[in-house]
């Protein structure tokens, strides 16, 4: 392996970085007998937190009373516990590799406020799509992929195909 | 030990959410160290100035089926106690449309998200922020949306068995398309101008 450079520029070889993420979702299948994911934890902080406001609206949601409500825990979720391990094993990747910075990344093209506006304007559009899909890149794209599940196929050709021409289309906010 | 050891019970359940955070930390870890907590890196695939998303996926989508396969194949895992989800045709595409125009247009997607916001980008944080309204608006509006969320149904259908080949045939094709396009990538990746980020 290459000398680590210290000034936050150095990433793994992204083949090496694709066998980790490779064994790391297979062990999860081995132990726990699901996939990774990470929209589902947004869901259930969503969903938990309704149900803490109005309660009464939860149960009657057909949506929500999935999730939360009488006999449900939605934050003592297998889920919630991986993504607290995402955000904790991103942090320790940033300590080793330097990265840790408060930054707004964009394009010196564009200003910071465009970047934040588009930025959340994408994520309310995502977590939207990734309830309709019920799973987002990493539980229904990769995950499905992993178990050859049909549908894990269809939602990733959707979602890089689709980002692919959407990309093009606001070419100025990134290159 | 047959897997999954925790439905098998090898292992107690109660151990579940704990191997949840080591199994997350290792995701995290794997998204960060690839570089998938920089928008712009993450945004390169669809420019040919960066194909680190083709490459990591495409590879740990590779060696997570081809590992069910032989873990399947030496006896070592019960395929039936896998969580595979329900393949529901409109909703996975729909949703899946949906998720690329916001992908493009935040640069992220949930995961890398949150690796963004643990090392500090504000962006991601954003990103983060506006899933959590995305989701609030959807089960606000699900009544509207229920009868999409529910159309196409196949069960849990394989993707091997929608084209009528065994599973290994199937992950053959998979690892020569990939193959395919990871050295395409390298070509383009010659031809396209280099952008600093």
């Amino acid at each position: 392996m290459k000398t680590i450079k210290k000034d936050g520029s150095f990433y793994l070889n992204p083949y090496l970085g694709g066998v980790i993420l490779g064994t790391v979702l297979l062990l999860s299948f081995y132990i726990s007998g699901r996939g990774l994911g990470a929209s589902g934890a947004v869901k259930n902080t969503v969903a938990a937190t309704v149900n803490d406001i109005a309660p009464q609206h939860v149960q009657q949601s057909a949506y929500y009373s999935q999730f939360a409500g009488v006999d449900k825990k939605p934050l003592s979720n297998w889920l919630i516990y991986e993504v607290l391990g995402v955000l904790a094993g991103a942090f320790i990747s940033g300590i080793i590799f330097n990265r840790l910075k408060l930054k707004v990344e964009h394009s010196p093209k564009i200003t910071s406020r465009r970047r934040l506006l588009f930025t959340l304007a994408g994520g309310l559009i995502f977590g939207f799509g990734a309830q309709l899909a019920r799973g987002c890149t990493s539980g229904a794209a990769l995950s499905g992929m992993a178990v050859l599940s049909l549908g894990g196929y269809i939602t990733m050709v959707a979602i890089f195909g689709t980002a692919f021409v959407v990309a093009w289309v606001l070419r100025k906010n990134w290159i | 030990m047959i897997g999954p050891i925790i439905s098998s019970g090898i292992v107690s359940p109660a151990w579940d959410n704990v191997f949840a955070v080591i199994l997350g930390m290792g995701f995290g870890f794997a998204l960060e160290s690839s570089g998938f907590s920089s928008s712009r890196k993450i945004i390169g695939t669809f420019f040919g100035y960066d194909f680190v998303v083709l490459k990591v996926f495409f590879t740990a989508a590779i060696v997570a089926s081809l590992g069910l396969l032989y873990l399947n194949y030496l006896g070592l895992v019960d395929f039936s106690q896998l969580y595979i989800q329900p393949t529901f045709l409109t909703s996975a595409i729909v949703g899946g449309i949906i998720m690329g125009i916001g992908f493009s247009m935040g640069g992220f997607c949930p995961g890398t998200s949150m690796c963004a916001a643990a090392i500090g980008k504000i962006d991601g944080m954003v990103f983060l922020g506006g899933m959590f309204i995305g989701v609030f608006i959807f089960s606000e509006s699900f009544p509207l949306l229920e009868n999409m969320y529910y159309s196409g149904s196949q069960g849990s259908k394989m993707i091997n068995s929608a084209f009528g080949i065994s599973p290994e045939l199937f992950s053959l094709f998979l690892v020569l398309a990939a193959v395919g396009m990871f050295f395409g990538a390298a070509w383009v990746q010659k031809k396209v101008k280099k952008v600093e980020y």
